[in-house]
């Protein structure tokens, strides 16, 4: 499209290089979640600069869907490794716990 | 130059700086992201980017769309993403408690090649 | 029923951006009962799940709450400024907090504006959720005033509640 708008989807390439880098770095898990989750909102806004770039709107519904599976994908890792089980309802989880313990931390 | 013309050049700078500030802080959050000690300070980084840096990205745009669905459209992701980022970061953040992870409380200083042997540079 | 209409509502403006072009022409009835059939699938499985309450749809305080949002853009602007002005200083010197914030929101709605707005706003993060208030980890001291939290708290209640009655 214009000069402006090509240097800004470059400037946000860049920062999610950076933050590839914490992804690879580590050192804990929730490291990881944070940088994979901040990574997917850049990926999101890329998509978006990128749409107005090549001049097509289909780009924009591809990152509203990003966004959507960017959410659910973090929150289903967390509740993976806590719980180590993707079976249960989250809304059942603290009623379960309070009745037999078992997913006391 | 008629108003309109005007106004389509008001429009187009307005979004220029948007995008440019938005970009601004897109890439400190990435920077304080790695710099920061320990996670409980990069998660706060990482919502400069969640927030203002995203939100003003997609203002930059909107500015630009050109029939109202690409604005509707543009709109619906800025209001996704305002919503769904404090859950997720809320989410990890209570994950990481809730598993034990202790944050560091102590004042955090870089380590300086002048004061080594002081206990201050403890993250 | 109040609820059910304003979510239907909300459905059909949702899926008639999203789908396009207001004609008749072309494939475009075949766009609208695909749109019938799942706004109605999804309204049907919504009150199955007996969640269609003022917490599903907020079409109640939704004037009030952009209002908030609004006052909250300030906010978050301020601290995004600050938090940035923290993490780009050649040397770093942090000082993080974990503080309590008590919570007197009347509502769970409410409670829950209240820490998105916390969390929302750069340099405090709610990490835990307890009975009477919220475990807040702050990025430096300066984030750690209660006066700030207060009135966060009090207009986030009345965004959501309506103006509290003189006691």
């Amino acid at each position: 499209m214009d000069v402006v708008t090509f240097l800004i989807a470059l400037g946000l390439t860049a920062a999610m290089a950076i933050m590839l880098a914490r992804l690879f770095a580590g050192p804990t898990l929730y490291d990881r979640v944070l940088a994979a989750n901040s990574f997917g909102t850049k990926t999101v806004l890329f998509l978006l600069v990128f749409a107005a770039i090549v001049d097509r709107q289909d780009a924009i519904d591809i990152a509203l869907l990003y966004a959507l599976i960017n959410f659910v994908a973090t929150i289903a890792i967390l509740k993976f490794f806590r719980y180590r089980s993707l079976e249960i309802a989250l809304a059942q989880m603290s009623l379960r716990k309070a009745l037999d313990g078992e997913y006391d931390e | 130059m008629s108003f309109g013309e005007i106004l389509q050049h008001a429009l187009f700078a307005g979004s220029v700086a948007a995008m440019t500030a938005g970009l601004v802080f897109v890439l400190a959050g990435a920077i304080g992201v790695n710099r920061l000690p320990d996670f409980y300070t990069r998660m706060h980084a990482a919502g400069v980017t969640d927030t203002l840096g995203a939100e003003l990205i997609v203002l930059g745009l909107l500015l630009q769309a050109s029939d109202w669905q690409t604005f509707a459209k543009l709109a619906l992701v800025g209001l996704l993403l305002f919503l769904t980022s404090p859950t997720a970061t809320h989410a990890i953040a209570n994950a990481a408690h809730r598993a034990g992870h202790k944050p560091a409380l102590s004042r955090f200083k870089p380590p300086h090649p002048k004061d080594a042997g002081s206990t201050s540079g403890e993250g | 029923m109040f609820y059910g209409v304003s979510l239907t509502a909300f459905l059909v403006a949702l899926w008639l951006t999203l789908s396009g072009p207001f004609t008749l022409s072309g494939d475009y009835p075949i766009v609208m009962t695909v749109g019938v059939v799942s706004i109605v699938t999804t309204v049907a499985l919504t009150f199955r799940m007996r969640i269609v309450d003022r917490e599903t749809v907020p079409a109640g305080p939704m004037i009030p709450l952009f209002a908030y949002w609004s006052w909250l853009g300030g906010e978050i602007f301020k601290s995004n400024l600050a938090v940035l002005r923290l993490i780009m200083k050649p040397e770093l010197n942090v000082e993080p907090r974990l503080i309590r914030v008590p919570a007197e929101q009347r509502t769970d709605l409410g409670r829950c504006v209240f820490a998105n707005s916390i969390t929302l706003t750069p340099g405090t993060v709610t990490v835990d959720i307890e009975d009477d208030g919220f475990l807040v980890h702050a990025l430096d001291t300066e984030f750690t005033e209660p006066a700030g939290f207060a009135e966060m708290g009090q207009r986030s209640d009345t965004a959501t509640d309506g103006r509290r009655e003189a006691k």
